[in-house]
């Protein structure tokens, strides 16, 4: 004996799907974004200064 | 009862069923007062880690609320403005509430310190940890001073929005904080006046069955006279301001008046009318701190376009 396919039931698992797929994928969206932006937002590493300086400063 | 309940349980709750139990009422008080923390602290913050900031202290709400509504899914059957939740009404079973609430607990912190930082993070941690153990667990059923205390934990989103941005706690932040712990009791026991909630059934000391109706009352104008000078002197804060003095000044007296009518009338009046008199200082109360910090944030504009404040 089981649910006849139109019954509630699925109508429910349907709808909790629905929303939990759509929850995760606003989630993935939103650390994506978080991403660029946290990427994004690092300091430049500093470049290579010519070697004549860096050994002046050194020296 | 047991009957219609077994035919009612299916075993298969539907989206919203897991949406009711983070309380998503509760939810909107929690995003507004936060964005309110955030977008008045004095550190600008990106857009979107302020938007994802908003997002996991609301998720970190919502937890909350899933693990209280496990917890009190014994006395929300008992009473009759809870027992359609979904644990009482058998649509969603008391471990995945937990399993829900556990989950999106650790999800929220976790997501919190990544996106913003980590004492933001802590704070969180530390309103669901209060909320649920502090509160729920002990003292909601010990004391009658349990809404007081409780309160707490509803006031701590602007200090954690203002923690997102600035990366700690300042006088400015505890002060949006008092806010709403002192508004909650006199908030709350204006409704519970006129609820008549079977709180002694359910094993919950509220002050109205334990202290008696007119102890409420006075308890109310008290706080409320205690709430005013909280809600006046924010304005001369750092993120106050003219705007929010006025507001301040405004909303304290109209709130005043309400707690002073309610304190002056017995049962017997209140009856006689239906509790209007409850009925509209709780609707006021909503208003009050609904436009407080509407007014902060109208202080926090004015700051940014380089007007408002005292200096």
């Amino acid at each position: 004996m089981g649910f006849s396919a139109g019954h509630e039931i699925f109508k429910r698992r349907l709808g909790r799907n629905l929303g939990l797929g759509g929850a995760l994928l606003a989630l993935v969206v939103l650390i994506f974004a978080l991403t660029i932006v946290k990427v994004g937002d690092q300091p430049k590493p500093v470049s290579a200064k010519p070697a004549a300086a860096s050994q002046g400063a050194s020296g | 009862m047991t009957d219609i309940r077994a035919f009612d349980q299916t075993g298969e709750a539907g989206f919203r069923d897991y949406v009711a139990l983070l309380k998503p009422r509760v939810m909107s008080l929690v995003v507004f007062t936060a964005l309110v923390g955030l977008l008045v602290a004095p550190v600008p913050v990106h857009p979107v880690i302020a938007v994802a900031s908003i997002l996991f202290i609301a998720l970190g709400g919502g937890a909350s609320g899933a693990l209280n509504m496990w917890w009190d899914s014994d006395i929300d059957q008992i009473m009759r403005r809870t027992c359609a939740r979904p644990i009482p009404a058998g649509r969603v079973e008391p471990r995945e509430a937990l399993a829900l609430g556990l989950v999106l607990s650790l999800i929220s912190v976790a997501m919190l310190g990544l996106a913003a930082n980590w004492v933001a993070a802590g704070l969180l941690a530390f309103t669901i940890f209060f909320y649920v153990v502090i509160y729920s667990m002990w003292l909601k059923r010990t004391t009658p001073q349990n809404i007081v205390i409780g309160g707490a934990a509803g006031a701590f989103p602007p200090m954690i929005g203002w923690a997102c941005a600035t990366g700690g706690i300042s006088l400015e932040s505890v002060a949006m904080f008092m806010l709403i712990f002192m508004w909650t009791p006199p908030h709350f026991w204006s409704l519970a006046l006129f609820m008549k909630d079977d709180y002694s059934n359910a094993g919950v000391p509220m002050l109205t069955v334990t202290h008696g109706r007119k102890a409420a009352r006075t308890h109310i104008l008290v706080y409320t006279i205690l709430l005013t000078p909280v809600a006046v002197g924010t304005a001369f804060t750092a993120i106050g301001g003219g705007v929010y003095l006025a507001a301040s000044l405004i909303l304290s007296a109209g709130f005043l008046r309400g707690a002073w009518r309610i304190w002056k009338r017995d049962e017997a009046a209140a009856e006689a009318d239906k509790y209007a008199v409850e009925k509209k200082t709780f609707r006021f109360s909503l208003i009050y701190l609904a436009g407080l910090f509407a007014a902060l944030l109208a202080e926090g504009v004015l700051h940014h376009l380089g007007l408002g404040g005292w200096w």
